[in-house]
C-alpha cells in the first residue's frame, strides 16, 4: 500500500475543495453578508493549510499505485472532502449541529439531495450557495477535476477515475487520463453555462440560475423555495426538465457529438433504452393524474418534470407527488433505482446495468428451454465479456443486500414503512425526496442522529457505487499479504 | 503527437511505454480484451479491441488524425496489410515489423515503396547487427555506431586491474595518444556525465565516443584486448542466432551453433553454409564443454527464455570465455543479470524501443535539427543523440564551444561533431556548423532538437 501517495492525492483534493470555496465567499460578499464571507474566506485558507500539511511532506514520493490505492483514495477523499464541506456550514449558523452539516454535506456532494432542512428560505446566500454548488463539485467527481488542473497524472491515475465513475465500464475517451478529465470538466462547465443562459432567459435572477443549474448540473436537486421548482414559471420548469434529462446522458456521448459522430453518438443502445423508458412514464403517469390536475399543458408538463427528476435521481419537484394516485406513486417508487445512464452525473443501478441484467435473464431462459444453445450476451451492438456479466451481477447482489441492511438499519426510526423504505432507497440511489413523510414537501430532518449517519453512509455508497468505500474500511485492503 | 500501436506483445508493450514516458497520445490496438485490459492499467493510453487490419477497428482507433502507426503484430503480413490500411485511411507515417529473413531481401525495399511504408523494422536483424559490432570489440560491454560507422560509442566496465582505474579523465587524455571522451559513467546506481577532475574506479562501466580507429588505438594502449572474436558459439537457433551467424560466417569467423529441435538445426544447416550446426541440449554443461566452450572466444545465448541465457551464460564466464553475451528480454532481468555479473546483455525489445523513440522525436520536429540516431545506456538514463545541424542558429552554430559550454543545461555534453565523414572529438575552439552532424550525451533531459541543450533560449 503507497500510503505516500494516498496522503499526498488526499492532501490535494482537501486544498482543493478550500479553493473551491472561494467562490460561496464571493457570493456572500455580493449580498453584504460580511461575517457568512469571511467564515467561508476562513474555512477555504484553513482547508488549503491542512491539505498543503497533508500533501506537502509527499511532493516527491513514489507515484505507483495499483487498484487499491485507487479504490482507497477515493473512499478517504469523499468522507474527508464531507467532513470539510460541513464546516462552513456549522459555523455560518445555517446548521449548527455537525451531524446535521455532515449529512446535508454528503448530501450535496453525492448529488443526492436530501435535506434536514425544514425552512430552506432562513439559509443565508453564502450557505445556500455552497450547499448547491457542491452538487456541482460532487457531479462529476472532485479527483477527475483534480486529474484535470494537475499535470502529474500517470497511466495508473486510471485506477482513481474507476473507482470515482459510476458505470459498469469506464473508459477513457482520449488516450490520456488528464485529456480525458479536462475533456469532460470542459462538456460539464459549458452545458452548465448553457442552463444558466435558458434559466436567465425565463427571468431568474443570476443567483437563482447559478443555484439551479448547480442542482441540475450534478442531478442533485438542492433548492432554494419550500415548494422546490413548483412556484417557478411553465418555461423554467420546462427548461429544467430538459436539462435534468440531458444531464442523465453519457458524456462520452456529447463528445462524439463535438466529434461530430453523429451516427455513433445516436446508435448507442443505452441512450434509446433511457428515452423509452422516460417516454412510457412520462406517458403512463400523465393519463393515471390528468384527473386530478387541471389542464393538458399542466398535466404533462408535471408527469414529464418528476419522471426526469426522479428518473435522474436529481429530486427536483415541481408539485407533491405524494397526492398523486397510487399507480404514479408506484412508477415514482420504481423509477427511484433507475438512474441515468452510464458516464453520466446521475446516480442509481444505471440503465445499462438494468439492460444487462435484463438481457442476462432473457439468456438464461433459453438456456432453460434449448441446454445446449450458446448465446452471447450483446450490448450495443458488441458481445460482452463474461467478466463484465458477473461483475454487473455481483454488483447488483451487493447493491441488493445492502440496500437491505440500510432498511433494517433505521427501521426503528418513528416513521411508517413507507417512509423508512423510500428514505433508504431514495439516499442509496442518490435520489433526494421519497415518499410519504420524506416526500417532496417533507424532509429528513424528524430522523435520529444514527439514522442520519447510516443514511449519510447509504449516500456514499450510492455515489461511488459501493466498493471504494467498503473496501477502503475492508481489512484485507489493508493486510500486508 | 498521435500514434497507434497496433499488436501489444513483448515489442508492443515496450514501445507503449518508452512513447507513454515521452508523453504521447497513444492508442492500444489489440484483438485480446485481457491484453487490452492490463495495458490501459499500466500506461497511459487508449485500448481499442479489434483486428489491426479491419477498416472499422482502425476507423475506432481514430487512424485518421493519427501521425504514426506502428504495427508489431506476431505476423508479418498483417502488420504490412494494417500499415498498408492505416495509410491509406489517413495515418502520416507507417511502421511494420517484418521479421520473416524471405522478406528481408532484395524485395523489401520494392514492398516498402509499394505499401507506402516509413520504415520496416525487424528486430531480430538489429539484435544481430549490435552483436555482431560487440563480437568485433570484445573488451567493450556494448557498441553503438552513430551515422556512416564514424562515430562510436563503446561501453566499457573497468575490471579490479583495469589501467584505466585510479585516473582522473585529464591524467586519462594526456596517457593515452589517442582523441576520445568519456561521456558517461555509471558507479553503482549512480549516473554521471564526468568533469575533467573526475576520477575513475574500478567496477564503473564508462562509455566513451570516439571513432572507430582511435577507440581501437586507446584499446591497445590500455592493454586490453581488441581481438575480433573468432570463433563463436551461439547457443539456440533462433531467428537472431540465424541473422549473427551469417554476419559472422561472411566476416570469416567460425561459428558453431547448438540447437536442441531437430528440425530446426536441419534447417539451419541447410541455409547457413559454412556455420557448423551441433543438435543437443545446451544446458547440459558437458555438452557445452564437448563441444568445444572453452576453446572458444565468445559465447551468445539465444535461446528464447531469458532465465536460461542468464544462467548458461554465467556458466560460459566461470569456464574462462573471454566474452559471454546473453539475450534478454525482460528489462528488468537485464540490469539484475549485469548485477550477477554479466557484462554484456542484449535486449531486442530495448533496441527497438529505442529505434520508435527516435522516429517520432524526429518526426516532431521535422523543421530544425532533427534527431537521426538515438540510444539509451546505463539502464536508460543516459540518452545518446546524433543530430543533423539543417541551418545555423543564433548563439548554437558557429560559436566556439567554450562560450556554448557555459551556456549548456546540466548534464549535457557535446560529445562529437561528424563532418563530411570526419570526425572532430570536440575540443574548445571547435564550432557547430551548419551541415554537420552532432552527437549530445545527456542524463534527465529530453532532447527534441539541438537547440533544446541550451540552457536559456
Amino acid at each position: 500500500m503507497n500510503y505516500k501517495m494516498i496522503c499526498r492525492t488526499i492532501g490535494t483534493i482537501v486544498i482543493l475543495e478550500g479553493v473551491l470555496m472561494v467562490l460561496p465567499a464571493v457570493c456572500s460578499l455580493c449580498f453584504a453578508e460580511w461575517r457568512c464571507a469571511l467564515i467561508f474566506l476562513g474555512s477555504a485558507a484553513a482547508a488549503a493549510l491542512a491539505g498543503l500539511a497533508l500533501s506537502a511532506p509527499f511532493r516527491t514520493c513514489d507515484r505507483t499505485i495499483y487498484a487499491r490505492e485507487g479504490f482507497v483514495i477515493v473512499g478517504l477523499a469523499w468522507i474527508l472532502m464531507s467532513a470539510v464541506g460541513a464546516v462552513p456550514l456549522m459555523l455560518t449558523g445555517d446548521i449548527p449541529s455537525p451531524v446535521d452539516a455532515f449529512f446535508e454535506t454528503v448530501s450535496g456532494l453525492t448529488t443526492t439531495g436530501a435535506s434536514i432542512l425544514t425552512d430552506v428560505t432562513a439559509l443565508s446566500r453564502g450557505g445556500a450557495f455552497w450547499r448547491s454548488f457542491t452538487h456541482w463539485i460532487g457531479g462529476m467527481g472532485v479527483l477527475v477535476l483534480m486529474m484535470a488542473i494537475l499535470s502529474d497524472s500517470t497511466g495508473r491515475s486510471i485506477h482513481i477515475m474507476r473507482a470515482e465513475m459510476p458505470g459498469p465500464v469506464v473508459d477513457k475517451i482520449v488516450p490520456r487520463v488528464r485529456d480525458t478529465a479536462k475533456i469532460l470538466y470542459l462538456m460539464y462547465i459549458g452545458l452548465t453555462l448553457t442552463e444558466v443562459v435558458f434559466l436567465l432567459a425565463g427571468g431568474m435572477s443570476l443567483y437563482e440560475a447559478l443555484i439551479h443549474s448547480f442542482g441540475t448540473a450534478g442531478t442533485g436537486g438542492f433548492g432554494i423555495r419550500p415548494d422546490s421548482i413548483g412556484s417557478y414559471s411553465p418555461y423554467i420548469q420546462w427548461v429544467i426538465t430538459v436539462f435534468m434529462l440531458l444531464f442523465g446522458v453519457n458524456f462520452n456521448l456529447y463528445y462524439l457529438l463535438l466529434l461530430k459522430r453523429f451516427r455513433r453518438a445516436f446508435r448507442s443502445e443505452e441512450l434509446w433504452i433511457y428515452l423509452g423508458i422516460v417516454a412510457v412514464s412520462v406517458t403512463a403517469v400523465a393519463i393515471n393524474i390528468a384527473p386530478v390536475t387541471d389542464g393538458a399543458g399542466k398535466t404533462i408538463r408535471d408527469a414529464a418534470f418528476q419522471v426526469a427528476s426522479i428518473v435522474t435521481t436529481t429530486g427536483y419537484s415541481s408539485v407533491d407527488f405524494n397526492l398523486w394516485p397510487g399507480f404514479s406513486r408506484t412508477l415514482i417508487f420504481l423509477l427511484l433505482f433507475v438512474g441515468g445512464c452510464a458516464g453520466s452525473t446521475a446516480g442509481g443501478l444505471k440503465i445499462s446495468r438494468i439492460a444487462i441484467l435484463f438481457k442476462c435473464a432473457r439468456r438464461e431462459f433459453r438456456r432453460l428451454l434449448h441446454p445446449r444453445s450458446v448465446a452471447a450476451v450483446r450490448f450495443e451492438g458488441k458481445p460482452l465479456d463474461e467478466g463484465t456479466q458477473t461483475g454487473v451481477m455481483r454488483y447488483f447482489a451487493l447493491y441488493s443486500l445492502l440496500l437491505a441492511a440500510v432498511i433494517l438499519l433505521i427501521g426503528n426510526e418513528p416513521f411508517d414503512l413507507e417512509t423508512n423504505v423510500t428514505a433508504a432507497i431514495s439516499c442509496f440511489n442518490n435520489v433526494g425526496p421519497g415518499l410519504s413523510a420524506v416526500g417532496p414537501m417533507g424532509g429528513y430532518a424528524g430522523y435520529s442522529v444514527f439514522a442520519k449517519l447510516v443514511l449519510s453512509a447509504a449516500m456514499l455508497l450510492g455515489r461511488l457505487e459501493i466498493y471504494p468505500l467498503i473496501l477502503t474500511f475492508s481489512p484485507l485492503t489493508w493486510r500486508k499479504r | 503527437m498521435k500514434i497507434i500501436v497496433c499488436g501489444c506483445g513483448k515489442i508492443g508493450v515496450s514501445i507503449l511505454s518508452s512513447l507513454a514516458a515521452e508523453g504521447h497520445d497513444l492508442v492500444a490496438l489489440d484483438d485480446d480484451p485481457a491484453v487490452i485490459a492490463e495495458v490501459t492499467n499500466i500506461y497511459d493510453v487508449i485500448g481499442v479491441r479489434g483486428n489491426g487490419a479491419d477498416c472499422e477497428t482502425l476507423e475506432d482507433a481514430g487512424v485518421r488524425d493519427a501521425e504514426l502507426f506502428i504495427a508489431v503484430t506476431g505476423s508479418d503480413e498483417l502488420n504490412m496489410l494494417a500499415c498498408f490500411l492505416a495509410r491509406r485511411m489517413g495515418a502520416g507515417h507507417t511502421i511494420a515489423r517484418i521479421r520473416n529473413p524471405e522478406y528481408n531481401d532484395a524485395s523489401l525495399d520494392f514492398m516498402k515503396r509499394e505499401l507506402e511504408l516509413s520504415m520496416a523494422i525487424n528486430p531480430e536483424l538489429l539484435a544481430a547487427r549490435e552483436l555482431f559490432d560487440i563480437l568485433r570489440l570484445p573488451s567493450a560491454a556494448k557498441v553503438e555506431t552513430f551515422s556512416g560507422r564514424t562515430f562510436e560509442m563503446v561501453e566499457l566496465v573497468l575490471r579490479e586491474d583495469s589501467p584505466l582505474a585510479g585516473l582522473d579523465l585529464r591524467d586519462l587524455r594526456s596517457r593515452f595518444q589517442s582523441k576520445f571522451l568519456v561521456c558517461a559513467v555509471q558507479r553503482g546506481d549512480d549516473v554521471f556525465i564526468p568533469l575533467g577532475d573526475f576520477v575513475l574506479r574500478s567496477g564503473d562501466r564508462i562509455g566513451i565516443t570516439a571513432s572507430p580507429s582511435e577507440i581501437g588505438k586507446l584499446m591497445r594502449q590500455a592493454g586490453l584486448i581488441t581481438k575480433k572474436a573468432r570463433s563463436v558459439m551461439l547457443l539456440g537457433g533462433s531467428r537472431t542466432a540465424f541473422y549473427l551467424a551469417k554476419l559472422l560466417a561472411v566476416s570469416g569467423a567460425d561459428v558453431k551453433i547448438i540447437e536442441r529441435d531437430p528440425d530446426v538445426a536441419k534447417e539451419l544447416s541447410e541455409t547457413l553454409p559454412g556455420v557448423s550446426v551441433s543438435l543437443g541440449d545446451g544446458a547440459q554443461q558437458e555438452l557445452l564443454l564437448e563441444e568445444g566452450l572453452r576453446e572458444s572466444d565468445a559465447f551468445v545465448s539465444l535461446t528464447g527464455m531469458d532465465e536460461e541465457n542468464i544462467l548458461i551464460s554465467i556458466y560460459a564466464a566461470s569456464q574462462k570465455v573471454p566474452k559471454v553475451i546473453a539475450k534478454i528480454n525482460r528489462d528488468e532481468l537485464c540490469s539484475m543479470a549485469e548485477k550477477l555479473g554479466l557484462e554484456t546483455c542484449i535486449s531486442p525489445r530495448r533496441i527497438i524501443a529505442d529505434v520508435m523513440l527516435q522516429y517520432a522525436r524526429a518526426l516532431e520536429n521535422s523543421q530544425g535539427s532533427q534527431v537521426e540516431t538515438l540510444y539509451k545506456l546505463m539502464d536508460g538514463r543516459v540518452e545518446a543523440l546524433e543530430f543533423r545541424v539543417n541551418q545555423s542558429a543564433e548563439g548554437l552554430t558557429e560559436t566556439p564551444l567554450y562560450v556554448l559550454g557555459k551556456n549548456l543545461k546540466q548534464n549535457v555534453l557535446i560529445a562529437g561533431i561528424i563532418r563530411n565523414r570526419k570526425t572532430i572529438v570536440p575540443g574548445g575552439e571547435d564550432v557547430i556548423l551548419p551541415g554537420d552532424r552532432v552527437i549530445v550525451l545527456t542524463a534527465g533531459h529530453r532532447l527534441a532538437d539541438l537547440s533544446d541543450i541550451l540552457a536559456v533560449r
